[in-house]
């Protein structure tokens, strides 16, 4: 199993420089120049002022220099300096990271451990009244937009009702401590993680009634009913068990589609993540921190990918782990 | 007799008991919009709007503007100009202090000098004209020019040249100093606190100069990246500010007519935004002037300003604002006129050639200006495909001259000589800028009318002189001057005297008291 894991571990390296080249060379090839954007921002686009700014950020240099010193960098664990934040890109990432990862696995496992529930639910009662609301409630929120379904959740949660915040990590000014403010940021988690896990949580759904369904034809659940198990007990031993195997796979597939669906969620409900930093990243052409978040990404989703693979063993003893 | 005795009393006690209703209270806490998030707070090394906004409250200038321009004392107490109008002097205040405890003095104003001339694009070209600049005491600098420049009281407000403390600056690299992430200024707020993507705290400065100010106690810039998001946050009553463009105009008459919401358009006179669509005069149809004027004919910029800009802001008659100095209406009209438009065409032989609109992506607001403008000039039976890009690939585009028509609004800074020139004269023009000449408009009597016009006095001159350049330039239309924008200011009515400057929000919330 090491083995697996560190031939995986040096393909993720391999796959990480390559994703760096690509995206390095395809951000420089969209219209738009930081220095003219920074110049634009300060009032003023004097040749002196641009000129100064492009040698202030190496961005006079020829293109391969600069992707040289860039993947140097990147060897080196340096990520390189904002343009525009005038920081470390390292440090304006981990300042963000620990929000996002707490949106994205809160909105994973809401949307993991609900899917499956009413996936479960749906293909033991197939055919009921109960199959039919879960699958059109699952086929709803596949079908909205996520910043529709934020937007509406604000309506009705802050303005309507007035139960949860609308935006923000916690209460500004509150200076919570302790327990208290544990709850506070649980209050303002609670939307944005909802509302990335929703399109999730249907997908798993009806993936999950689809495999079960599927499974239950098979012979091997005959025999067990006709061993005496109780259907509980072939349900889940055998049944949804089985049935995971797709579930898991597609979830690992999903964890870059869950940080890509956090820009969104991020920008709607202010949450201080590196979805944001990324887009604001984008719009500003401040390429270091926009390369240096997308590295991240890229390092997130195949570790993210390595877990699969392991809970695939987890799931079924059958598969073993190539050396 | 008694009745006009009874009733000046009544009246006295109403005036009295108004007067006290408008006492400023102090303490409290304000949350304000601040969007989108700065990419840091030191003033003299970086300039845009947000970072003007959050620290116009640590930082302070010279001067400061009132509502009709006129300078005020802020850092300096007072003035005077020589006779041959080259030697301007500024008494400093005594007992400011920086909010390390250190003394501010001439020494500060002279380092902030030559500081900005590196770091401070527009302060670089505001002090071209400056010879040199002396201290010959802790509170008294002279500023000698080379000649004559009009508007020279006027590049002293806070975003146009912050003070900077020469003690934390002075032999470092400005580019790292630790004080950029905690600066360290002379205003009525001191930096306390920045949880990036969340909020700013400013915390009140209590060795501040002017006693009894600030009244506030503390001020929270919210980060809400999301339009509709800071609506909410201002429907709700998160926060209490949201400074003008905040939130999508579409919603400005729904939050204006909300409880307790008060709305005021005042504090863009300094900067007076002027929207208008750059037209490439070097290539195409648009090279004929009858060509552009027939675009101003054809657009209908009444319909923009009550449809699309929900009856804010008012038609631009010319390359200056309003609201500026030297500002004249009697210059050639261009009413919608269709028909007209028509004639123009035909008579500039157009033959129905692709004309390419850039819209201005700022938002919904602008993408549905984009759409109008289109329709007004397919109407009149020209070509028109609208690129679509975002700000930065626009940016290029405009810089690159790669456009035929292109949106833009830019500020205009009081003065003809500061925001007004520098998109008409011909030493202007200068491919990969954006903001100067792009439309590549080339005319030397403008490029002469500019020239005179900076450094000539009295001021009757410079009006003769500037008003003469409107005309030539609506005649010529260059660009097509659209709207003078305005961007109200959204509050809660419990925020007092917010706004007391003519750059508004940017100046500090100096003055502002909240009546709990």
């Amino acid at each position: 199993m090491l083995s697996f894991i560190a031939q995986r571990v040096l393909k993720g390296v391999i796959v990480l420089l390559a994703i760096v080249v690509l995206n390095f060379v395809l951000i420089r090839l969209a219209p738009g120049d930081p220095a003219v954007v920074m110049a634009g921002e300060a009032g003023a686009s004097d040749q002196v002022f641009v000129k100064q700014l492009r040698e202030k950020f190496g961005l006079d240099k020829p293109l391969p220099e600069q992707l040289f010193i860039y993947v140097k960098g990147i060897v080196t664990l340096d990520l390189g300096f904002s343009f525009r934040q005038q920081a470390p890109v390292s440090k304006l990432i981990l300042e963000r990271l620990p929000a996002t990862l707490l949106l994205t696995l809160t909105a994973f496992a809401i949307s993991l451990t609900l899917g499956i529930l009413f996936g479960t639910c749906a293909a033991r009662f197939a055919g009921t009244w109960l199959d039919t609301a879960v699958t059109i409630f699952a086929l709803i929120f596949y079908a909205m937009p996520l910043f529709w379904v934020a937007l509406m959740g604000i309506l009705l949660f802050s303005v309507t009702v007035d139960w949860l915040p609308s935006f923000g990590y916690e209460t500004v000014g509150g200076n919570y401590t302790g327990f208290a403010r544990v709850i506070d940021v649980a209050k303002h988690l609670i939307m944005p993680a909802m509302t990335l896990g929703l399109f999730f949580m249907a997908t798993y759904t009806r993936m999950t009634r689809a495999s079960m369904l599927e499974v239950k034809r098979l012979d091997f659940v005959k025999t067990a009913r006709a061993k005496g198990l109780s259907d509980a007990v072939i349900q889940r031993r055998h049944v949804l068990r089985n049935a995971l195997l797709p579930v898991v796979t597609l979830a690992g597939v999903h964890s870059g589609t869950l940080i890509g669906g956090a820009v969104i969620t991020e920008t709607v409900f202010a949450w201080p993540g590196i979805g944001r930093l990324m887009y604001d990243a984008l719009l500003q052409r401040d390429y270091n921190l926009l390369l240096g978040v997308f590295v991240i990404c890229s390092a997130m989703v195949l570790i993210f990918n390595l877990i699969t693979d392991l809970v695939y063993r987890l799931v079924d003893p059958r598969i073993e782990f190539a050396s | 007799m008694p009745k006009r005795v009874l009733l000046g009393l009544l009246l006295a006690c109403g005036l009295t008991a108004s007067a006290l209703a408008q006492e400023p209270k102090t303490g409290g806490v304000i949350n304000a919009v601040i969007q989108p998030e700065p990419p840091g707070l030191m003033l003299a090394m970086i300039q845009n709007g947000p970072t003007q906004m959050v620290s116009g409250n640590i930082f302070e200038g010279l001067l400061r503007y009132g509502p009709k321009l006129e300078p005020q004392p802020e850092l300096a107490e007072s003035w005077s100009v020589s006779e041959d109008a080259k030697t301007y002097t500024f008494r400093l205040r005594k007992g400011v202090t920086w909010h390390d405890g250190k003394p501010f003095t001439s020494a500060d104003v002279l380092f902030s000098v030559e500081m900005l001339k590196q770091t401070h694009a527009r302060a670089r070209n505001n002090l071209g004209q400056v010879d040199k600049v002396e201290a010959p005491d802790d509170t008294t600098v002279v500023f000698t020019l080379k000649q004559p420049f009009g508007p020279f009281l006027g590049i002293f407000e806070v975003g146009s040249m912050p003070m900077v403390p020469k003690h934390l600056y002075e032999g470092t690299d400005w580019k790292t100093n630790p004080y950029n992430n905690a600066p360290v200024g002379t205003g009525p707020f001191m930096f306390k606190e920045w949880q990036k993507g969340s909020f700013i705290r400013l915390v009140r400065n209590p060795n501040y100069y002017e006693k009894g100010k600030p009244h506030l106690d503390e001020i929270y810039w919210q980060i809400i990246p999301d339009a509709a998001a800071r609506s909410v946050a201002f429907e709700t009553g998160k926060v209490d500010v949201l400074p003008g463009g905040s939130v999508e105009n579409f919603d400005v008459p729904r939050l204006s007519k909300l409880k307790d919401t008060c709305v005021t358009g005042a504090g863009w006179e300094f900067f007076s935004p002027l929207a208008w669509l750059w037209l490439n005069n070097r290539q195409g149809p648009l090279a004929d002037k009858r060509v552009r004027q027939a675009i101003l004919y054809a657009i209908d910029r009444d319909f923009a300003k009550d449809v699309i800009w929900n009856g804010l802001g008012k038609v631009a008659t010319g390359p200056s604002a309003s609201t500026i100095r030297f500002y004249t209406d009697d210059v050639p009209k261009y009413p919608y006129d269709p028909a007209k438009a028509k004639a123009l065409l035909k008579e500039a032989g157009y033959k129905g050639e692709k004309i390419r609109l850039l819209p201005l992506a700022y938002g919904e607001t602008w993408q549905r200006w984009g759409e109008a403008v289109k329709q007004n000039l397919q109407d009149v039976g020209m070509n028109i495909e609208t690129i679509a890009t975002d700000v930065a690939g626009g940016n290029q585009k405009i810089g690159d001259w790669d456009y035929d028509i292109a949106f833009t609004y830019l500020y205009q800074y009081g003065d003809p000589a500061l925001g007004v020139g520098r998109n008409y004269v011909s030493s202007a023009i200068a491919k990969g800028q954006v903001f100067n000449n792009v439309e590549g408009y080339s005319n030397p009597e403008i490029d002469k009318l500019f020239a005179d016009g900076a450094v000539a006095t009295p001021d009757a001159k410079r009006k003769e002189i500037y008003e003469k350049a409107q005309k030539i330039l609506v005649e010529d239309v260059p660009v097509a001057w659209m709207l003078e924008l305005q961007f109200p200011t959204i509050t809660h009515c419990k925020v007092k005297n917010l706004i007391t400057t003519a750059i508004g929000v940017n100046d500090g919330f100096k003055d502002a008291w909240l009546d709990k």
